[in-house]
């Protein structure tokens, strides 16, 4: 038999393959998760395609075609809202918005905690005691007031709520990721890297981060779900962008016109369903993500 | 913290415990850190992030720079930073929050008044929500796997998901107002009937009716946590090797579980529930906003469309200390039922 | 009256996802009133299975056939009620790893007294706790100790106050999984003396598991050698331990120069490969893939248990090349 010598890039390449492959198939035994993507890509599919489903204009109050708060008809399939604009229009379109602002403070979230939770748990000593006392601090923060206060003190923008979530939902990801790293560096293995003479960076980014990451990911996951429901609170609240569609602003319109006095159901009902769609979904992934990364909690 | 044996075997150990007093100690130590890292926030929340508060604070309220000034100076603006510091650290630790810009009285009486409410609300749906939240989880906990547990973790997951305040609003369209057949029973908000006369029985009625709908409605919303932690905690005791000990021991399936499954299962889930009681503000916004209930969180969003800063702050630190306070009973809680972590 | 502790043709698999695992595969064996009998195996070799099942505690996906006779009831056909009875009054179990078989909440007075109230609930509180306190003199501990919580004491300790509550509703009959595993050396002679002497004083039948065979030749009247889920040597202590007939007993003997060498446990000395995958186990004897002595013969069937020619009475081997000279 002949084999071709690998280089250590191919090999890392063919490991890394296989990981993702068992990932995969594990992953694939969780029914519950398996149907939380297929809903997700539907989501994400319809938001991506947002203009070729339903026409921009429709968003527009001024060129509105309908009459105010008709019921679902062959025109209007989920009728339309207080501005005679189609609801099913501004659903798909502010699936892009709730998605966006989710994904966006989630990143922003994940960003800082992992700094934060990476550090603390890495350096011993001054700095990482510090920053895990701030951490803790900062978890006592409770999370809704924090938001609507730092939501009107920054003005109402896309970026400005991404930003209030992501600020205020980082400390469980640092502190998660912090009892991460500190596990992972009690490793005999890095010990043994480290008597070789690595570096800390060296230490930090080949060996913990690449442990840390999977737990990361779960993670996100999960985090997604709350920045939307977040999100939906806060634009029902008011403090959304004024001049965007989102389900969370569509939910305030309703709140606003009394459609549930008026029994309009069809401008509650489907916003508040895509929400709990979604958020449920990422739930579930996150929660299958979570077993696969975490095989201790499997037996749940 | 563990505890140190000196001597191990048959001779006479001796066993040094540090007390339950240190323990307490420490965590209200930290509970005071937090207070005053909570302090520095909010000072810096509401005067230092919006670039020239004066401007932002009295947004669109003043016509000219004498009116500004005006403003600066009665709020100590116009002094440098670290004075003001010092001041508002005065003012707030002898309960001076301000005037409210909308009611122009005291925030901390406008507070003193709303908390009623509040406490009221989230105090009768936390109760609520653990009995029944605990009571669900040990059903799919000990039918693991079989339809009950796929139902209940299923709707406790989707209750998980869904905005409380949506869900709030649903009820308000069917059981309030009416839809279909079904009739409006209950009333569309408010805490009382305009002609409920104090003191009476038929009033504390007629809050119990007003409250029916919010307080199912956040009910369900924290029963979801309760039952979640419930679930998998005592999923976690199951497989624990010292039920089979029990067990081995003559005991019945039901005094293995209510004698020692259960009550090691409930110890973290005695800890949500009680850090949870930190959140009630947070849990009453929303649900206040729908059912136009005079509390705090109506308080907070009637502050936010003005915008009443001072207001906003006070509540702001009442909420924080709310969830420090909560940790802490939490913690002591814990220490007192946990052994382990005592010692 | 019987044997204090018979067990006959038992068999126990467990259902896991990738199909059944036999744990044990028909078992014989008996302990006599006031009889040490000791157990000795590797890890894996179905020695707390067989524990279990004594007060028929295996976990629900285990599938149980044979008989195990407790002063003469078969535990595996008992009504719940007359089970819950039998349990801890007339036999009970000293469980592997002490620190998680007890409550870690609970303070281990209560937890020595629960098995008193429970089979005796009319017992005054001042007899419980003199109770208590004697239970705890008797395995060496101060009466002072029965206010901590396990995590308070040493592991020898730890397995003190499990032997006292194995005590504590006065058996005829204790099981002792592995009591002196994870201990170190000087404690786990304690801890033998302490059993060596309750037998002696109570005159109690006993079943000593350990994966360490020189342990059970000092303690022990008898002892069964087990191996995959069989018991493949039987006979006195001081005769298997000295003069072992079968292949795996000796490399076991050969192995434990020592009492305690954690090492030994997973990798005897002189016998090559890894234990035995019970799912996949080979036709004919279950040790032949590891066995310096096997045959052809050996492949084909697996060996009886009997007694070899020449052998002592009483001693009994599952090897067809027992009894040849070495
Ligand atoms: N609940 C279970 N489900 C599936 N397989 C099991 C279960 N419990 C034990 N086993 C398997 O049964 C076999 C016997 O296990 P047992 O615990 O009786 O071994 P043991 O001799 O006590 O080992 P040790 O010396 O490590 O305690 C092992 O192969 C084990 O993997
Ligand atoms: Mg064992």
């Amino acid at each position: 038999m002949t084999t071709t010598p690998l280089s250590a890039r191919q090999i890392g390449r063919r490991r890394r393959n296989e990981a993702l492959r068992r990932t995969w198939a594990e992953f694939r035994s969780h029914r519950s998760g398996l149907v939380g993507l297929v809903v997700l890509g539907g989501f994400i599919l319809v938001a991506l395609l947002a203009p070729v489903l339903a026409d921009s204009d429709g968003l527009s109050v001024t060129r509105a075609t309908g009459g105010v708060l008709e019921g679902p008809s062959a025109e209007f399939p989920l009728g339309t809202d207080d501005n005679g604009r189609s609801v099913l229009t501004l659903l798909i379109w502010g699936a892009r918005i709730s998605l966006f602002v989710g994904l966006l403070a989630t990143a922003i979230s994940m960003v800082i905690g992992t700094l934060v939770g990476l550090t603390s748990g890495f350096f011993e000593g001054w700095p990482g005691r510090i920053l895990f006392r701030l951490t803790e601090w900062f978890l006592v923060i409770p999370f809704l007031p924090l938001a609507l206060v730092l939501a009107s003190v920054l003005g109402r923008s896309l970026l400005n709520i991404a930003l209030v979530i992501g600020v205020a939902s980082w400390p469980g990801t640092a502190l998660l990721i912090r009892s991460q790293t500190l596990s992972i560096k009690e490793r005999p293995y890095l010990d043994r890297a480290r008597v070789l003479g690595a570096g800390r960076w060296h230490l930090m980014s080949r060996h913990v981060l690449p442990n840390v990451m999977p737990m990361v990911f779960a993670n996100t996951t999960l985090t997604v779900a709350i920045a939307i429901l977040t999100e939906t609170t806060l634009s029902f609240l008011g403090l959304g962008d004024p001049t965007r569609v989102s389900w969370g602003s569509m939910l305030d319109d309703a709140f606003t016109v009394g459609a549930m006095t008026t029994g309009a159901w069809w401008f509650i009902v489907p916003p508040g369903v895509c929400v709990v769609l979604v958020v449920l979904s990422f739930t579930l992934v996150g929660q299958a993500l979570e077993e696969v990364v975490n095989p201790r909690l499997r037996r749940r | 913290m563990s505890a140190t044996l000196v001597a191990a075997g048959g001779s006479t150990p001796t066993l040094r415990r540090p007390s339950y007093a240190k323990y307490v100690g420490g965590r209200v130590l930290g509970a005071l850190g937090s207070l005053a890292f909570v302090l520095v926030v909010n000072f810096f929340l509401f005067r230092v992030l919006p670039g020239d508060p004066a401007r932002t604070l009295g947004r669109g309220r003043f016509r000219t720079e004498e009116q500004l000034e005006a403003f600066r100076a009665t709020y100590g603006l116009d002094q440098p930073l670290p004075q003001q510091f010092l001041t508002f650290l005065k003012n707030t630790l002898t309960g001076d929050l301000g005037v409210s810009l909308r009611y122009r009285v005291p925030v901390s009486e406008l507070i003193l008044d709303r908390l009623w409410p509040t406490l009221l609300l989230v105090g009768t749906s936390t109760l609520l929500a653990t009995i029944i939240g605990i009571y669900l989880g040990m059903v799919s906990a000990w039918n693991r796997g079989k339809t009950v547990d796929r139902v209940w973790t299923g709707s406790t997951l989707t209750l998980y998901s869904m905005p409380e305040w949506w869900l709030g609003l649903l009820l308000i369209a069917t059981l309030a107002v009416g839809f279909g057949p079904v009739p409006g029973m209950f009333p569309t908000g408010g805490l009382h009937s305009v002609d409920a006369d104090p003191g009476t029985f038929g009033y504390v009625l007629d809050t119990a009716w007003h409250l029916a709908l919010p307080v199912t409605t956040l009910t369900l919303a924290y029963l979801a946590d309760y039952a979640l932690i419930m679930r998998s905690s005592l999923l976690d005791e199951i497989g624990e090797d010292y039920l089979v000990t029990a067990r081995a021991k003559g005991l019945r399936d039901l005094q293995v579980r209510r004698r020692h499954a259960v009550p090691n299962a409930l110890l973290p889930t005695t800890t949500l529930v009680a850090i949870n009681l930190g959140f009630v503000v947070s849990g009453a916004i929303t649900i206040e906003t729908i059912f136009s209930i005079p509390g705090l969180g109506l308080l907070a969003t009637e502050a936010l469309s003005i915008p009443d800063y001072w207001v906003l702050q006070g509540v702001f630190l009442v909420a924080s200390a709310a969830v420090i306070l909560a940790n802490l009973l939490a913690n002591l809680l814990y220490g007192l039922l946990d052994p382990r972590v005592r010692t | 009256m019987g044997a204090l502790l018979e067990v006959r043709d038992l068999t126990v698999s467990y259902r896991t996802n990738e199909g059944p695992v036999p744990a044990l595969r028909g078992v014989d064996l008996t302990v006599e009133a006031g009889e040490v009998l000791g157990v000795a195996g590797e890890s894996g070799c179905g020695k707390s299975t067989l524990a279990s099942t004594v007060l028929r505690l295996q976990p629900k996906d285990a599938t149980v056939g044979g008989e195990v006779l407790v002063n003469g009831s078969d535990v595996l056909t008992l009504g719940w009620g007359d089970l819950r009875a039998l349990r801890w009054a007339e036999a009970s179990i000293v469980f592997q790893g002490a620190l998680h078989s007890l409550n870690p909440v609970r303070r281990i007075r209560d937890q020595i007294a629960e098995p008193i109230l429970v089979h005796d609930p009319g017992t005054s509180d001042d007899e419980v706790e003199r109770r208590v306190g004697e239970l705890l003199e008797q395995v060496g501990l101060p009466r002072a100790r029965s206010r901590a919580y396990p995590h308070q004491l040493s592991g020898g300790q730890r397995q003190r106050v499990m032997i006292a509550m194995a005590l504590a509703c006065r058996p005829k009959l204790v099981v002792a999984d592995e009591p002196t595993t994870a201990l170190d050396v000087m404690v786990q002679a304690q801890i033998l003396d302490l059993l060596g002497g309750l037998v002696r004083d109570l005159d109690l039948g006993m079943v000593l598991i350990s994966h360490d065979l020189s342990v059970l030749s000092e303690v022990c009247d008898r002892v069964v050698v087990m191996y995959a889920g069989r018991v493949v040597e039987l006979g006195a202590a001081a005769e298997v331990f000295d003069d072992p007939l079968h292949p795996y007993a000796q490399a076991l003997t050969g192995a434990f120069p020592r009492i305690g060498d954690p090492r030994a446990r997973y990798a005897p000395a002189g016998l090559a490969g890894d234990p035995p995958d019970l799912r996949t186990l080979p036709d004919g004897c279950s040790f032949a893939p590891r066995c310096p002595k096997a045959v052809d013969a050996c492949r084909t069937a697996e060996p009886p248990l009997v007694t070899p020619p020449g052998a002592a009475p009483g001693r009994r081997a599952a090897c067809i090349r027992a009894g040849e000279p070495a």
